[in-house]
C-alpha cells in the first residue's frame, strides 16, 4: 500500500486495525489487547445472560486493583462486600481462561501501571479497559482507551469494537521546564488551558521536545489524564526511551521478534506535514508547578495563585457554579492557594504512584517530619519492592509517612481508603470531583513532590522551597 | 433497553457545568448487580445536604421535578469516569433524554448501548432552553426522534442533535401560524451574531491565521484564544 498524504501516528494505528467501515461512518476495530479489573463483573454478567464466551482469552488479562485493600491485601479487602467485586473477577477469569493478576501475585497492581510494566502495552496495538484512564497506555505509541460495560462485553465476546473515528488533536510542548515543573504540572496546566471538554471528540497526540524529553513515566502521567481535558486517547510516538522501558519486560516481544518489532515501532511515528483537526502549542516555559483549586481538573492554578472570584464572572450560570465550587471546598475568593490548611495527604494513583513519583517525593521528606496523615500507596507490587530495595520505605516511615500495599486507594473512594467529610486532601491523583475520594471530600491535585511537601507543612507548599 | 420514537417528558434544567459520572453515581455503589434498582443511587449524594437529608434545593427533589424524564443539563454531562453505572442509574430513574452542550465521550456511548438518548445542542439554544422552562406554565417537552424535532408548551420548535447549527430557521410550513419560528425566539432572548456577519469574521480569522502560518508564526494557544476566542464564543 501506498500513501500519498503523510499520516499520523493514530492513522496509522486505525487503520491497522480497522476491519470494515458502516454506511454511518462507524469501524470495526480489532482489539490487541484487552484489561480487566473487578469493576468488569458487569461486562462478565452481560455475556452469562446472552449465553456467550470469551472469544480470545490469551489477549484478556484480568488485574484487581480497585477493591483491593492497601491494609490488609493478603484478604483482598477486610470488608466482606468490597471483597465481592475481587472474588467475582477470580472467578470470571478462572471460567474463561483468563490470565489474572489477582490478590497475593506478584505482578498485582494498578491496571495501568502494569501493563506497561509487564510489557503488554507495547507501540502499534490498540488497547482497551473499562476504565476511563486507559489513555495512560498510549504514552507508549499505541491507541489505547476506556470504555463502558456493554462495550466490555463486546470486547470479551468478539475481540473486536464498533467505534467512531475520533478528530485529531496534537499538543505540542516545547522548550526548556522551570526549575522543580514535573510531568504532573504539565498535564494539569494543558487541562486548564485546552478545558475539560476541549478535546472531546478527539484523541490527543502530545509533542514537542519537552515531551520527548520526558521519562516513560512522565508521558504515562500526562497521557493517564487525557480524559480530564474530554480526549478518550491520549499518546506519545515511540523512541528509543520506549523500547529501551520495554525489552526484557514479561510480556514483550523477544529475541527475532523483538528486532522484528522495534524495525516496526519506528515507521509508526506521525509524518512530517501530517494534519490534525486541532493543534495546541504551550511553551514549557509558562509551566508553574501548578495544583487544582476547584471541582474539576479544568481549575488549575500556579502554586502561587489565588483563589478566583465568582464577582468576575459575567455567565450567571458559571458564577452559580463557581460559588458552589468555593462553598463546597471551603474557600474564599482572593484566598491564597499557599494559605490553604490541608488535612491529608494521598501519593498514588494510576497518574503518580510509579518509581520517579516516589523518588521525587522521597527528595522532599527525607529528614523531615509530616504534620498530618499521609499514605504512601505504590503503583505495583513490583513497584513496591523496587522502593523498598532503594530504602524508601524507611525513608517515608521515619518521616512519619504511612506505607502501604498497592492499588487503586484514595483515587477512587471504594476500597476503604477515603478522606473523611469535610476533609482537605492533597493528592496525586487526577479527579478534584466532589466526593470522589469519598463523600463531602476535598481534593486538591498536584505532583508527589508538592503533595509531600504539603505533608510536611500542613498547608499548600511550593515544592521549590524545599530545595 | 426499550425503544422510543416519541417522549412526552417533564424537563428539568440542571444548570451546572462539568457534572461528572462520579456525582451522578457515587462509587460506592458500583459493586452493586444491574438487577437492582439503580435509579435510587442517582445523584445520590448531589441531591443531599450536609445533614444527609434530601435538599429543596436539588431540583429533582422539588414536586413538579420529581418525574422528569428529560435532563437540561450544562458542559461536558457525564466527564469522568466510564461506569456504565451513571447511565443504569439515570435510567433506572426514569430519564430518557439528557440536553446538553457537551457531553463526556465515553458516557456518551454508554448512553446509546442502554436506550438514553444524548442529545448535543448549542450552548446559547440550552441556555434557551432553561430560560424558557423558567417563564413557562409547564415543564413538559416533547421529544419526536422521527421527525427530530423537540416541542415545548409555547415556543421551542427545532431540529436537535448535530443538524441544529444549519437548520435553525427551518420549520414546518403548518407550523408557522401557532408557532413562533425558532431562530426568531432565540433573536428575541438574547442577541446573536448574524450568521453573515459570523462568516465574514469567520473568513477573517481564518485568512489571518493563513497569514500567520506563511509567515512561519506559530501562536501558543493563549495567544489563539484572546485573537480568536470572541468568534469561538460566537459559534459556540
Amino acid at each position: 500500500m501506498s500513501y500519498s498524504e503523510p499520516r499520523t501516528l493514530f492513522e496509522k494505528i486505525w487503520s491497522r486495525h480497522e476491519i470494515l467501515t458502516r454506511d454511518d461512518g462507524v469501524s470495526l476495530l480489532s482489539i490487541d489487547r484487552h484489561l480487566c479489573h473487578e469493576g468488569s463483573f458487569h461486562a462478565f454478567d452481560k455475556l452469562k445472560m446472552e449465553n456467550r464466551t470469551v472469544r480470545c482469552p490469551e489477549l484478556t488479562v484480568a488485574i484487581a486493583d480497585h477493591y483491593v485493600s492497601t491494609s490488609f491485601p493478603e484478604k483482598g479487602n477486610e470488608v466482606e462486600a468490597l471483597r465481592v467485586p475481587i472474588e467475582k473477577l477470580e472467578i470470571n477469569s478462572k471460567d474463561a481462561g483468563i490470565r489474572l493478576y489477582g490478590v497475593g501475585s506478584k505482578e498485582q497492581g494498578i491496571v495501568h501501571v502494569v501493563g506497561p510494566e509487564q510489557g503488554l502495552t507495547i507501540p502499534g496495538i490498540t488497547l482497551v479497559c473499562g476504565d476511563s484512564h486507559t489513555a495512560t497506555h498510549g504514552a507508549f505509541g499505541c491507541l489505547a482507551f476506556g470504555i463502558g460495560a456493554s462495550e466490555v462485553a463486546h470486547v470479551l465476546a468478539t475481540q473486536t469494537l464498533w467505534q467512531t473515528k475520533p478528530k485529531t488533536m496534537r499538543i505540542n510542548i516545547n522548550g526548556s521546564l522551570l526549575d522543580g515543573v514535573v510531568a504532573k504540572d504539565i498535564i494539569l496546566h494543558l487541562i486548564s488551558v485546552v478545558g475539560a471538554n476541549g478535546a472531546s471528540g478527539h484523541m490527543i497526540e502530545y509533542a514537542g521536545s519537552t515531551i520527548r524529553n520526558l521519562s516513560m513515566e512522565g508521558r504515562m502521567t500526562i497521557c493517564n489524564m487525557s480524559i480530564e481535558a474530554g480526549g478518550r486517547a491520549g499518546m506519545v510516538e515511540p523512541d528509543q526511551k520506549t523500547f529501551d522501558y520495554l525489552k526484557g519486560r514479561k510480556h514483550a516481544p523477544k529475541l527475532k521478534d523483538w528486532d522484528l518489532a522495534i524495525k516496526d515501532w519506528k515507521t509508526l511515528a506521525t509524518e512530517p506535514g501530517a494534519i490534525f483537526d486541532k493543534e495546541v502549542t504551550v511553551d514549557a516555559g509558562e509551566i508553574a508547578p501548578s495544583l487544582t483549586w476547584g471541582n474539576s481538573p479544568e481549575e488549575t492554578l500556579p502554586v502561587t495563585g489565588y483563589i478566583p472570584s465568582p464577582e468576575d464572572e459575567a455567565d450567571i450560570s458559571k458564577r452559580e457554579t463557581l460559588e458552589g465550587t468555593l462553598e463546597y471546598m471551603g474557600l474564599t475568593p482572593g484566598q491564597k492557594l499557599t494559605d490553604i490548611a490541608i488535612d491529608r495527604v494521598f501519593i498514588g494513583s494510576c497518574t503518580n504512584s510509579r518509581i520517579e513519583d516516589l523518588r521525587s517525593a522521597a527528595r522532599i521528606a527525607q529528614g523531615k517530619k509530616a504534620l498530618v496523615p499521609a499514605i504512601i500507596v505504590p503503583g505495583s507490587t513490583l513497584i513496591k519492592k523496587q522502593a523498598e530495595a532503594e530504602g524508601l520505605d524507611k525513608l517515608f516511615i521515619d518521616a512519619g509517612f504511612e506505607w502501604r500495599s498497592t492499588g487503586c486507594s484514595m483515587c477512587v473512594g471504594m476500597n476503604g481508603d477515603i478522606t473523611p467529610p469535610g476533609e482537605r486532601c492533597a493528592s496525586t491523583s487526577n479527579r478534584n470531583f466532589k466526593g470522589r475520594q469519598g463523600p463531602g471530600s476535598r481534593t486538591h491535585l498536584m505532583s508527589p513532590a508538592m503533595a509531600a511537601a504539603a505533608a510536611i507543612t500542613g498547608r499548600v507548599t511550593d515544592a521549590r522551597d524545599f530545595s | 433497553m426499550e425503544a422510543f420514537r416519541k417522549l412526552t417528558a417533564t424537563a428539568a434544567p440542571i444548570q451546572i457545568a462539568n457534572i461528572d459520572t462520579d456525582q451522578i453515581i457515587p462509587a460506592r455503589f458500583l459493586k452493586t448487580p444491574r438487577s437492582t434498582d439503580h435509579g435510587q443511587f442517582l445523584f445520590h449524594d448531589m441531591r443531599r445536604g450536609r445533614d444527609g437529608n434530601l435538599s429543596e434545593d436539588f431540583i429533582l427533589n422539588q414536586k413538579e421535578f420529581k418525574a422528569s424524564g428529560i435532563l437540561v443539563a450544562d458542559n461536558n454531562f457525564g466527564c469522568g469516569s466510564s461506569r456504565e453505572s451513571a447511565v443504569y442509574a439515570l435510567h433506572d430513574a426514569g430519564i430518557k433524554c439528557v440536553i446538553a452542550p457537551s457531553f463526556g465521550d465515553i458516557f456518551y456511548t454508554n448512553s446509546l448501548k442502554n436506550g438514553l438518548l444524548p442529545i448535543k445542542l448549542d450552548r446559547s439554544i440550552v441556555q434557551a432552553i432553561w430560560k424558557a422552562l423558567a417563564s413557562a406554565n409547564s415543564s413538559e417537552v416533547e421529544v419526536d426522534l422521527e421527525s427530530q424535532t423537540m416541542n415545548m408548551a409555547e415556543a421551542i420548535r427545532k431540529r436537535p442533535q448535530s443538524v441544529i447549527e444549519t437548520t435553525k430557521d427551518q420549520v414546518t410550513p403548518s407550523d408557522k401560524k401557532k408557532k413562533m419560528k425558532y431562530s426568531d425566539f432565540i433573536r428575541s432572548k438574547q442577541p446573536t451574531v448574524p450568521a453573515k456577519e459570523l462568516n465574514e469574521s469567520l473568513e477573517t480569522t481564518l485568512s489571518k491565521i493563513r497569514r500567520m502560518y506563511r509567515n512561519g508564526k506559530l501562536m501558543t494557544f493563549r495567544e489563539w484564544a484572546e485573537e480568536f476566542g470572541e468568534i469561538l464564543d460566537a459559534l459556540g
